[in-house]
């Protein structure tokens, strides 16, 4: 009974001060700082990110430095294949002569360059594909299926027949067609644009993730959105004055916010496999530039005498993997009220 | 509006429904739909001040006509008047929003799990624009709960944090942040629970007199609007069978079906119980979707003549405020 009791100037005074207005958002991370296992993936992940972006600032080698190979000079085959911490002969005088010579903390490659910059140079790659795409993905998934899903009638029943065709493609040939051919017309196409640089194969990449990964999240977002339409607090919406947007942003999207990140937290990963595959059948990142994908292709053929050039790839990926979908499931848990009782 | 007189503002209804009718397709089968009819034409007039009690089995189409009133549907067919004004275009509909708001039945999916209580009932002040700064707004949030009987401690908390009374109550502060002069209450005590039905109601009673609201309180059950109500309509398959002031309804029922709602409302004197009658409703409400040719009720009225087959019968008023529509009024009796 006391619950009904009218407030007291000092209970307003107190809700005032004492719980500033705290939004979902804000409930949820309170939440998910709590989890331990989320945490520490998060930090892993923040730490495999940074790592990655900040390494090959001011690392001595370059990705794809052959250091065996300086202009002008017969090529020094004693920087290849180096094991973790060992040093080439060349190097090994330089340190007699009592000059400092960075370690390579991976040893070195078939063709002399660092394996450890390479490694982190193939993280930032992946990574960067894995969330681009992902993000591509989830925009055209939640406008196609908002769309849908809200507008229903003959819009949702085009667009739907549009993702069920794409849906019934077999995906695996679909991206290595479409990468084959759009690296063809990407190549002269992109010649003197500063798209260039990041090179033909990796936004062939973006554009097959664009083109077809899209329909799942689509097909997703637009059955939350189908059920969410019908509940009440919807129409109470409208009552109130509300237009679609409103609706679809103020109630839709929230509420199907947990959905939206656990599959976004998926498709990193699948994002970051299929740039793997496309990878190793040469279809990936252009040749000098690494990914762990290609890196761990290449180490298939040294595996015998080289096992860590496919083991260090394989571990970075493991662990992108691994905490992403950890980090994915305590999000679900923090922003999911209802299983927070 | 403007060159009306003050005279004619006090006798007009707040609210006027001329021959409401919302339609619902429903597929059946490839490409093949045919109309649900869930309100079929009916006309009323809602007066300023007044609380109209809107009974009826459930099914019988009372939610569709108060959304339909309230243009959340598109109306098939019919008009709506607010103050003598049509309701037509998006503009008016928009302005529509500001004066008449709606409580709904399910006080839990009513209430967005993502929105703490003030978000809630400070919705329509959001798409509105209703203040100036987030003081004036949680100020206003705040008197609405006061208004309702709310602890403010409650307006930072989720909704499924609370019973479905107190649920209830943000959904009714919500209703009233507009300030409106008109709501629908749509069967708002019949999910919770017995102990608080009473509370509520009378809340409802209260806050209609402190901000002279006019409600249209739909409820399956007579009694509940009877205290409530001014007066009252009843439905029955998407028709309105009959309407008077409440009192006259409930002791003196005219429409066959409102008689036999009436004396299966359990009476708590043994004598007055058994000096009614009770009349049996027999089988069942038939699907809207093949409603019966004529009066709607006549695969269960027992006066049913070959006439009732026939013709709909015409919802007329058969004494000063007292509409009904039934072909064998005159000669039923008893
Ligand atoms: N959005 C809708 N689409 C199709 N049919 C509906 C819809 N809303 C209600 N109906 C149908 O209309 C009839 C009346 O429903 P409703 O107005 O909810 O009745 P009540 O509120 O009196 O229980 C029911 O047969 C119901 O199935
Ligand atoms: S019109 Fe006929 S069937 Fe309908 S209520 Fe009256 S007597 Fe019964
Ligand atoms: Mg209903």
């Amino acid at each position: 009974m006391d619950d009904f009791i009218p407030a007291t100037e000092s209970e307003k005074e107190y809700m005032v001060q004492m719980r500033p207005s705290t939004t979902f958002f804000k409930d949820g991370v309170k939440r998910l700082s709590k989890n331990k296992v989320a945490s520490i993936s998060f930090f892993v992940i923040i730490f495999i990110t940074l790592a990655a972006i900040f390494v090959p600032m001011f690392w001595p080698y370059g990705y794809e430095q052959m250091l065996g190979t300086t202009p002008g000079r017969p090529a020094d085959s004693s920087f290849n294949n180096l094991h973790p911490m060992e040093y080439s002969s060349t190097e090994l005088q330089l340190m007699e002569q009592g000059e400092k010579v960075f370690p390579h903390l991976f040893g070195t490659d078939s063709q002399g360059r660092d394996y450890f910059i390479r490694v982190v140079y193939g993280t930032r790659i992946s990574l960067a594909v894995g969330f681009f795409a992902s993000i591509i993905v989830l925009v055209i998934g939640i406008v196609v299926g908002s769309i849908s899903g809200y507008a229903g009638g003959v819009v949702d029943i085009i667009l739907m027949r549009i993702v069920d065709i794409i849906y019934s493609l077999p995906d695996m040939l679909m991206v290595i067609l479409l990468a084959s051919v759009l690296r063809q017309t990407l190549d002269a196409a992109l010649v003197g644009t500063p798209l260039e640089k990041i090179g033909s194969n990796i936004i062939s990449l973006f554009i097959v993730f664009a083109l077809l990964y899209w329909v799942s999240m689509a097909r997703l977002i637009r059955g939350q959105i189908l059920s969410l339409r019908e509940q009440e607090y919807v129409l109470a919406a409208q009552t109130a004055g509300a237009k679609g947007s409103w609706i679809v942003k103020k109630h839709l999207i929230p509420n199907c916010i947990s959905v939206i990140v656990i599959s976004t937290a998926l498709q990193i990963p699948s994002a970051i496999f299929t740039e793997s595959y496309l990878s190793f059948l040469g279809l990936g990142v252009n040749a000098p530039m690494p990914s762990l994908g290609s890196l761990a292709s290449d180490a298939l053929n040294g595996l015998s005498s080289y096992p860590y050039r496919l083991v260090i790839p394989a571990i970075v990926i493991s662990l992108i993997v691994l905490s992403l979908n950890l980090f994915g499931d305590g999000l679900r848990d923090a922003f999911d009220p209802k299983l927070n009782g | 509006m403007s060159d009306s007189t003050t005279m004619d503002q006090a006798k007009q209804p707040i609210i006027s429904v001329k021959h409401l009718k919302q339609y619902f397709d429903i597929n059946d089968g490839f490409f093949k739909s045919r109309p649900l009819k869930a309100v079929d034409d009916i006309s009323f007039d809602i007066n300023e001040g007044e609380t109209l009690g809107l009974v009826g089995e459930s099914g019988c189409g009372k939610t569709t006509a108060g959304r339909s009133l309230l243009h959340l549907y598109k109306p098939t067919a019919g008009e709506i008047y607010y103050r003598g004004k049509l309701i037509k275009t998006k503009a008016d509909i928009a302005e529509f929003r500001k004066k008449a708001t709606m409580v709904f039945q399910d006080p839990y999916s009513s209430l967005d799990p993502r929105m703490t209580v003030a978000d809630i009932i400070g919705e329509p002040l959001d798409v509105h624009h209703m203040y100036s700064s987030k003081e004036e707004r949680r100020e206003k949030i705040l008197t609405l709960m006061e208004h309702v009987g709310l602890n403010s401690e409650h307006a930072a908390r989720y909704a499924h944090e609370f019973s479905g009374g107190q649920r209830q109550r943000v959904g009714i502060a919500r209703s009233l942040a507009v300030d409106p002069d008109f709501i629908v209450c749509d069967e708002p005590v019949s999910a919770l629970d017995v102990s608080i039905q009473a509370q509520v109601i009378n809340m409802f009673d209260e806050l209609q007199n402190k901000m002279n609201l006019t409600y249209l309180f739909i409820a399956h059950d007579l009694l509940v609007v009877r205290h409530i109500s001014d007066r009252i309509a009843v439905m029955y398959l998407g028709h309105m069978v009959e309407l008077g002031k409440a009192e006259d309804v409930y002791s003196r029922p005219l429409h066959p079906y409102t008689r036999a709602l009436i004396s299966a409302v359990p009476v708590p004197d043994p004598k007055v119980a058994k000096a009614n009658k009770r009349i049996a409703l027999t089988g069942e409400i038939p699907s809207p979707l093949d409603a019966p040719s004529g009066c709607p009720f006549r695969t269960r009225c027992k006066y049913a003549t070959e006439q009732c087959a026939a013709e709909v019968p015409e919802f007329k008023e058969v004494e000063t405020g007292r509409f009904c529509a039934c072909h064998r009024l005159a000669e039923i009796t008893d």
